[in-house]
């Protein structure tokens, strides 16, 4: 699916989407481990605050977006 | 307490943290390097309106879909989910689906070997310069009103949801907006709309699995749902024998022939906004491939915006009620039940994400208003009524100069809007005039030889006066509504169904009566054009896997087993 949504000398469109997914996905990751090691009170905390949707949300979303960085990374399509 | 009760106070519904500041900051980011880095690859006026016409099934495909799930059009189904249950759900599948895929293997042969640069281009080619001059006026001029209309829209939202300054929401969203697609045109735009579909889904799938986790699963989830509201609020087709039997006050014949037939047909194949989309496909297969992905993606859209609104209904502590009385009551109208899910399951981080995938939403939703807005301009209607002897770079420029003028028209209607909210029933009203007969239009252009330039603008014309008289007669009359949609029982949405039909029935009449009468045009001159007169270049000697007809095929049949299971 690379090959028409890049040129010769081009960064494909998947290496953008994995970029912001790779950010989002740390970011959101940090938040996640600090709210783990710091949890904040009893009343601030969200509906189903036990599961840490932000660890592994986080997790997934830095997983995807670093594959989709390395495999449509502008060097490696270059070669 | 949770913290979605916590956060909500009289004016805003939502507070970010600095990660979630940090995630809105670097989506801006993202998009104004996106467009700097496409400027130069958008040079000829094939690279600025068409993109190049490179682009793959899938990349298509998603931008094709994106196009359509702005913000507005998340927040607002969300909502219609929880008001009406999950007959929201055929906005998405039936309104959808069929329509697509007669796109896919129907129309989009046609429009793509014609080589046309827009729907209104087609009419041009098809029926001569009177029904293109009629579509073209009219398509332009209502999308940058509409853009403006969902700029104030979501201003409003940014307003209640997270109290951001109005002015500062247009701005900054708009400035943003004119930037990219100014400097990297059609492909700036569709990069954008992909980079959006992947943040939607990263930012809102969370709400359905916590949700469904925190009802103890779809069975659980029913229950509490018809012991709060009905047991129709879980059925898509079993409460559609009468009007008055199911909450959205309609019967199927509406939701079929109006809805599925009609409505969904004309916007998935006729509005250049989308169609643009397709139009930019790399090869044949390419372009009946792309309507085929977004329709598989589009059946699955209900898991991030109707579950979502009945998640809501079944688990919000609180009452949403309509938006006039959520004004005066100071309450969370229909319209919030998406935000206060986002709330609710989301910590530092997710909601910034959550809220990124709405602007993302918006943002890309305009672009593709602006994108649109200037191919027209620039190709039906500056070129053959304006200028039709400048170079390729004259053209280009003035794509440019309208993507700029299209962007601070939308300001303007923004702010016209924010002066008297009237004005955005009307524009919006106005829109859907032009759908339902644009589709009878393009339709019997490519599937009836016979029909004729007369015909076709005379037919095109008919339809539009007579949707709008239709809406005109119910807004001076309420009682009328008995008549043009069949019931007293009837609402809004089912006048909208009923009006498209009738207005579609009164475009194909005309447009059939008037050719009937005039001369017919030579064979010669609907090669590439009609069905019957063109030869429909071989897909090529490719697996079965890779064959549109194949995977239209499975996508029918996952539609249809989908509507059985939730009957």
């Amino acid at each position: 699916m690379t090959e028409e949504t890049k040129t010769a000398s081009s960064v494909s469109i998947w290496f953008f989407i994995g970029l912001s997914l790779l950010v989002n996905g740390v970011l959101i990751l940090g938040a996640g481990v600090y709210e783990v090691v710091q949890p904040p009170p009893e009343a601030g905390r969200v509906v189903l605050f036990g599961y840490h949707a932000g660890v592994w949300w986080g997790a997934l979303l830095a997983v995807l977006g670093g594959f989709y960085c390395w495999h449509f990374s502008p060097k490696r399509v270059a070669k | 307490m949770h913290l979605a009760v916590l956060v909500l106070s009289p004016t805003t519904l939502v507070h970010l943290s600095p990660v979630d500041l940090a995630i809105i900051v670097f989506y801006f980011a993202l998009v104004l390097a996106i467009g700097v880095y496409l400027k130069g690859r958008a040079n000829t006026g094939e690279d600025f309106f068409m993109a190049g016409r490179e682009m793959t099934a899938w990349v298509a495909g998603l931008a094709f879909l994106s196009a359509n799930l702005g913000a507005l059009e998340l927040m607002g189904w969300a909502g219609s989910a929880y008001q009406y249950g999950i007959l929201a759900t055929h906005w998405y599948w039936i309104g959808a689906i069929p329509a697509m895929l007669f796109l896919a293997l129907v129309m989009m042969p046609f429009y793509y070997i014609s080589k046309t640069h827009s729907v209104p281009g087609y009419l041009k080619l098809r029926f001569g310069e009177p029904a293109r001059a009629l579509s073209a006026i009219s398509f332009a001029f209502m999308t940058v009103l509409m853009s403006g209309v969902n700029m104030f829209a979501m201003a409003k939202v940014m307003q209640i949801v997270l109290g951001w300054d109005i002015n500062f929401s247009i701005w900054v969203s708009s400035l943003t907006v004119a930037v990219y697609v100014t400097l990297g045109g059609l492909r700036s735009a569709i990069f954008n709309e992909v980079l959006q579909f992947f943040l939607i889904w990263a930012g809102a799938l969370l709400i359905p699995i916590l949700g469904l986790t925190e009802a103890g699963g779809w069975a659980n989830l029913k229950v509490l749902i018809t012991q709060r509201a009905s047991e129709q609020y879980v059925h898509l087709w079993s409460g559609l024998g009468s009007f008055s039997a199911n909450p959205m006050g309609i019967h199927w014949t509406g939701i079929v022939f109006g809805l599925g037939a009609i409505i969904s047909m004309g916007y998935w194949t006729t509005d250049f906004l989308v169609v643009q989309r397709i139009l930019a496909a790399k090869d044949i297969r390419s372009a009946e491939m792309a309507p085929i992905i977004g329709a598989g993606f589009k059946m699955l859209v209900p898991i991030i915006v109707i579950l979502p609104g009945l998640l809501g209904l079944g688990l919000l502590p609180m009452k949403l009620v309509p938006e006039s009385v959520a004004t005066v009551t100071h309450g969370y109208s229909y319209n919030d039940v998406l935000p206060l899910m986002l709330a609710r399951y989301c910590g530092p981080g997710l909601l910034g994400l959550g809220i990124t995938a709405l602007i993302a939403g918006f943002m890309s939703g305009m672009a593709g208003n602006v994108s649109a807005f200037t191919t027209v301009w620039t190709y039906d209607i500056y070129r053959p009524l304006i200028n039709s002897k400048g170079s390729d770079h004259h053209y280009v420029s003035m794509g440019r100069w309208t993507t700029i003028i299209g962007v601070l028209i939308s300001v303007g209607t923004a702010y016209l809007v924010m002066r008297s909210a009237s004005i955005m029933d009307y524009v919006q009203a106005l829109f859907s005039f032009f759908i339902a007969p644009l589709f009878g239009t393009v339709v019997l252009g490519m599937l009836w030889k016979r029909a004729t330039g007369p015909g076709g603008f005379w037919g095109l014309l008919c339809g539009t006066v007579s949707s709008i008289s239709m809406w005109a007669w119910v807004k001076v009359d309420p009682s009328a509504l008995r008549y043009v949609a069949l019931s007293p029982d009837a609402k809004a949405l089912a006048q909208d169904m009923y009006q498209a039909l009738w207005s579609f029935i009164v475009c194909v009449v005309v447009t059939v009566v008037v050719s009937l009468a005039t001369k017919p045009l030579p064979d010669s001159a609907l090669t590439g054009l009609v069905y019957g007169q063109t030869e429909i270049p071989a897909i090529g000697d490719v697996p079965l896997y890779q064959k549109p007809l194949f995977w239209a095929g499975v996508v029918a049949a996952v539609f249809v087993i989908l509507n059985i299971i939730f009957w």
